[in-house]
């Protein structure tokens, strides 16, 4: 009875058998129409997914044929240039007499000092905002803008280094100079990658240490130091390769771009690779050209074994941290 | 039970609250020495909250407060001539998971006696045999001491983390679970330890395991939303609960 009135209020008024046939008609229709709407969905679906494949392929490509370009060029130039002569010369007017042994020294002064510099104040100030500070505003505050400070150009630091360590404390361009100014560059880099290693360490590991008796600085520096120790390094690592390329705010605070001597002391006024290879490119002789390109092997080599270092770390530290 | 022992650690009137939330409600207890109390009942009904007052491990909360008195030896021990370090050489824990330092046994032993700057390695290796054997870990590691504390099994490093709370002297060892995180075999050594160990310490144990309680503890006291609802001897506890909530969560009716 429902179903009459319902039948009569839709205005459809069939036998059963009436209806059984309609409904088959339906069923056969509608299949049909439904398979090839979903055809096309699905079509439609694979070829986006196969275009963006292409795109993920093409761009990964256009990244590593320039890459290689760049690098096949270079070492056409400039593989054929290194040699010990290269290496231990110091930089001439004749470009075939010239070496880069001031530029690579200083590299490594650089490297050393501002290693020695960054690294303690980085991974204290890492540790103070992981463990020691609270969750108060100032604190949020002076994170977010750590963390903005990592994305402030070069040569803004160097303009700071210039005021600061070369006008107020009289350093001159010295190899200190350089240090602190790459220092306030990269310290950033090395809080941002403390505070995550730091934050890494699985809290049980400081319950045990609490738990036997041991103060915070005890347990910071027995316990969440060593456990953090690989992402710390890394990220370091990865800090200091970016500081022995720079140029920029070296300019600003006054390397010498010709420095016919070896830096002995952190005083000495010093060069350093980028600034060398620099120098060079800036000549019309052609000769010079293959000697900028020599140097840009050698900083490469450098670059490439620092980011080997910390890929190694890294690896190393992700296969022990499962405690 | 023969005769009443000593109250080791207790806390009268205290109440313990996260923010605004109240954790612990006005709990009165005695612990007494030298037995194994078990601290049982649901999920979230304080009683590791309960536990971690005894060694101040609360107050790394930072929305940590607490009225009333804590007291161990009749000393309130969250009075501010206290040491907190001082005292968790006194209190020793175990944790849920076997937390050992990624590093060899011997340093992991050692740990609470090299934070107090004791360097002489003839007491340190005299602390490192003696709390070994005390946790029943000595003979299946006394030939390897160097070895990575990560590579023991899951009840040999739970023992492991035993014998170096152990090896600061505690007179009181608090265990928060302790074989929740281990299988049959290795709970039941442990549960043999514990009951070893009592003998010279007084253990409190937060538990989950029924039986556990049962056949480890002297006296269980049972913790719902932040009451303690009944404290009594295990047997009594166990056999004709006062309570029907008691009744309730021992038989399994509900937590």
């Amino acid at each position: 009875m429902n179903y009459g009135k319902r039948n009569k209020l839709i205005g459809l008024r069939l036998k059963r058998s009436e209806l059984f046939t309609t409904l088959l008609g339906q069923f056969q229709k509608i299949p049909f129409r439904n398979s090839t709407i979903k055809m096309n969905y699905r079509k439609r679906n694979k070829l986006i997914d196969k275009s963006f494949k292409l795109i993920g392929i093409f761009s990964t490509f256009i990244g590593l044929i320039l890459l290689a370009y760049f690098l096949v060029d270079i070492f056409y130039d400039g593989l054929g240039r290194i040699d010990l002569d290269f290496l231990s010369n110091l930089p001439s007017r004749k470009a075939e007499k010239a070496g880069i042994l001031p530029a690579w020294v200083g590299t490594s002064w650089i490297l050393g000092l501002t290693a020695m510099v960054s690294i303690p104040i980085g991974v204290a100030a890492g540790v103070y905002f992981e463990e020691y500070a609270k969750k108060n505003r100032l604190n949020n505050f002076l994170e977010v803008n750590i963390a903005n400070l990592a994305g402030v150009p070069s040569i803004i630091y160097g303009l700071l280094g210039l005021e600061i360590f070369v006008r107020m404390f009289n350093l001159g361009g010295s190899l200190l100079t350089g240090a602190f100014t790459l220092t306030l560059l990269i310290l950033p880099i090395i809080i941002v990658a403390t505070r995550e290693a730091v934050k890494a360490v699985p809290k049980s590991l400081r319950e045990a240490a609490y738990g036997l008796g041991a103060t915070k600085w005890q347990t910071v520096w027995t316990q969440v130091l060593p456990a953090a120790s690989g992402g710390i390094m890394t990220g370091t690592i990865l800090a200091l390769s970016r500081a022995i390329g720079e140029t920029a705010p070296l300019i600003v605070i006054g390397a010498l771009a010709y420095v016919p001597f070896i830096p002995s002391t952190p005083m000495d006024e010093f060069t350093v690779l980028p600034m060398q290879i620099f120098n060079w490119t800036t000549r019309p002789q052609h000769a010079f050209l293959v000697n900028a390109a020599a140097a840009i092997i050698v900083l490469l080599f450098i670059t490439f074994l620092m980011n080997g270092i910390a890929i190694h770390l890294r690896n190393k530290w992700q296969k022990k941290v499962n405690w | 039970m023969g005769k009443e022992k000593n109250i080791k650690l207790s806390s009268k009137n205290l109440d313990v609250f996260y923010g605004d939330f109240h954790v612990l409600k006005n709990v009165d207890m005695n612990i007494h020495e030298n037995e194994v109390t078990a601290l049982i009942g649901p999920s979230g009904c304080g009683k590791s909250t309960y536990l971690r007052m005894f060694n101040r491990m609360n107050d790394y909360i930072d929305i940590f407060s607490k009225k009333g008195d804590v007291l161990m030896d009749n000393v309130e021990i969250y009075n501010k001539n206290i040491e907190v370090e001082e005292l968790r050489k006194h209190v020793g824990m175990v944790f849920q998971k076997p937390n050992p330092f990624p590093k060899s046994i011997y340093e992991n032993v050692i740990y609470g006696l090299k934070i107090q700057g004791i360097k002489n390695k003839s007491i340190l290796d005299e602390a490192v045999e003696k709390s070994l054997k005390q946790a029943a870990l000595w003979d299946e590691v006394k030939d390897d001491l160097k070895k990575n504390a990560l590579a023991l099994s899951g009840g040999q490093q739970q023992r492991l983390c035993i014998a170096r709370t152990l090896a600061t002297e505690p007179s009181v060892i608090l265990m928060d679970e302790p074989t929740s995180a281990l299988d049959p075999i290795a709970s039941s050594k442990l549960e043999d330890l514990i009951f070893e160990l009592k003998e010279n310490y007084t253990i409190v144990i937060v538990t989950h395991n029924m039986q556990q309680a049962g056949r480890v503890s002297d006296r269980t006291a049972f913790f719902y939303m932040g009451n303690l609802i009944e404290y009594g001897s295990t047997k009594k506890l166990f056999t004709s609960p006062k309570e029907e909530r008691t009744q309730n969560y021992i038989t399994g009716r509900f937590g």
